[in-house]
């Protein structure tokens, strides 16, 4: 198989580059990218990129695998391999510290713009805020989010205004808040989002839920505190 | 850099609702004038003057004015504030930007008077 990896040290190369490098997969095995890239790394000790758990679950391996965003550690080759050829590049639109390891500072400064605990001025009780399981239930779909960024860098809009639109990610976090029966904050969190930037850029291309390696939909709740922001407007 | 400071309203949900209400208007103009063009077998000058010199036809075209304007120029302003920025054209991009928006407002204004010249000038 063939890979196609880019490359940038920023202390030797003046550019980043593509290098080919021929690689012998194991047969009768279909491996994850993240298999494929330690195989380099044996190779080559200078390939960097992120990885921890190697499960899907820290979310540090996200990367553009044949022109798409995804985590390497759960993408099996046999899904994105074209041709005999794969090519991988860092998330698009952040950018680049070395090889595959990009800067994520904007990607979580829009993460923090957005509150991301619970907010509630009550009184607290005894023992814990209770909640039923029908309010529990609305935070699925919205909770499980790895803040792997795979969905923000997809974002031609986070592209654009990354330091003004909130992007895909941090939206789903925010109404992951709103939806919360427990959270008092609501009309402070959304006067945050009424500008013509944090939200309103989103033009529904559904690129975030088409990577989301979690199956999660940050249109879907970006459509939601639209609404709540429509709602509140008129 | 670009901020919302020339866009006027500063509020996304105005601007979202608006854009959608805007284009309401212009959807149903454009359906009652197709509609009219299909169901008039044969229009004379007089006919075509007669349609446009009837109070309720002048209101709807007038209406339909300001909607296209305000209708575009969100989209411009948005559309400006997306491409015509550092990441896509380097220094002086927020000038190239001022300009654009100038001109925008300027194709409308002309948009807007001529329209209302043509209305009524006349009558
Ligand atoms: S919504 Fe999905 S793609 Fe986006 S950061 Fe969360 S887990 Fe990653």
């Amino acid at each position: 198989m063939l890979v196609s990896l880019y490359r940038y040290n920023p202390d030797k190369d003046s550019e980043p580059y593509m290098q080919d490098i021929d690689l012998e997969v194991p047969a009768g095995k279909d491996l994850m990218v993240l298999d494929v890239l330690e195989l380099l790394k044996e190779g080559d000790a200078t390939v960097s990129y992120r990885r921890s758990c190697r499960e899907g679950v820290c979310g540090s391996d996200g990367m553009n695998m044949n022109g798409k965003n995804g985590l390497a550690c759960m993408t099996p080759i046999s899904e994105v391999v074209k041709s005999d050829k794969l090519t991988l590049r860092p998330l698009p639109g952040l950018p680049v510290i070395r090889d595959l390891v990009v800067d994520m500072e904007q990607f979580y400064n829009q993460y923090k713009k957005i509150d991301p605990f619970l907010i509630n001025d009550e009184l607290p009780p005894g023992k814990e805020r209770l909640q039923s399981p029908e309010d529990r239930e609305k935070l699925d779909g919205l909770y499980e989010c790895i803040l792997c960024a795979c969905c923000s860098t997809s974002c031609p809009t986070f592209w654009w205004n990354p330091d003004k639109f909130i992007g895909p990610a941090g939206l789903l976090q925010a109404y992951r808040f709103l939806a919360d029966s427990r959270d008092t904050a609501t009309e402070e969190r959304l006067l945050k989002l009424e500008d013509p930037f944090s939200i309103f850029r989103c033009r529904g291309i559904m690129n975030c839920v088409s990577v989301c390696p979690k199956n999660l939909n940050p249109t879907k709740a970006i459509g939601h505190i639209r609404n709540m922001l429509l709602e509140r407007a008129v | 850099m670009s901020t919302q400071i020339t866009n006027f309203s500063r509020n996304g949900v105005s601007d979202w609702l608006v854009q959608r209400a805007t284009a309401v208007i212009c959807a149903v103009y454009a359906i009652v004038l197709v509609g009219y063009l299909l169901l008039t077998p044969e229009i004379t000058y007089q006919q075509w003057k007669d349609l446009f010199s009837h109070t309720g036809m002048q209101i709807f075209t007038l209406i339909t004015l300001l909607a296209i304007c305000a209708h575009a120029w969100i989209g411009m302003w948005t559309t400006g504030t997306d491409y015509l920025r550092v990441h896509t054209m380097g220094e002086g991009a927020d000038r190239v930007r001022f300009i654009y928006q100038i001109i925008c407002i300027l194709v409308l204004f002309v948009y807007l008077t001529w329209g209302f010249k043509i209305l009524w000038g006349s009558a």
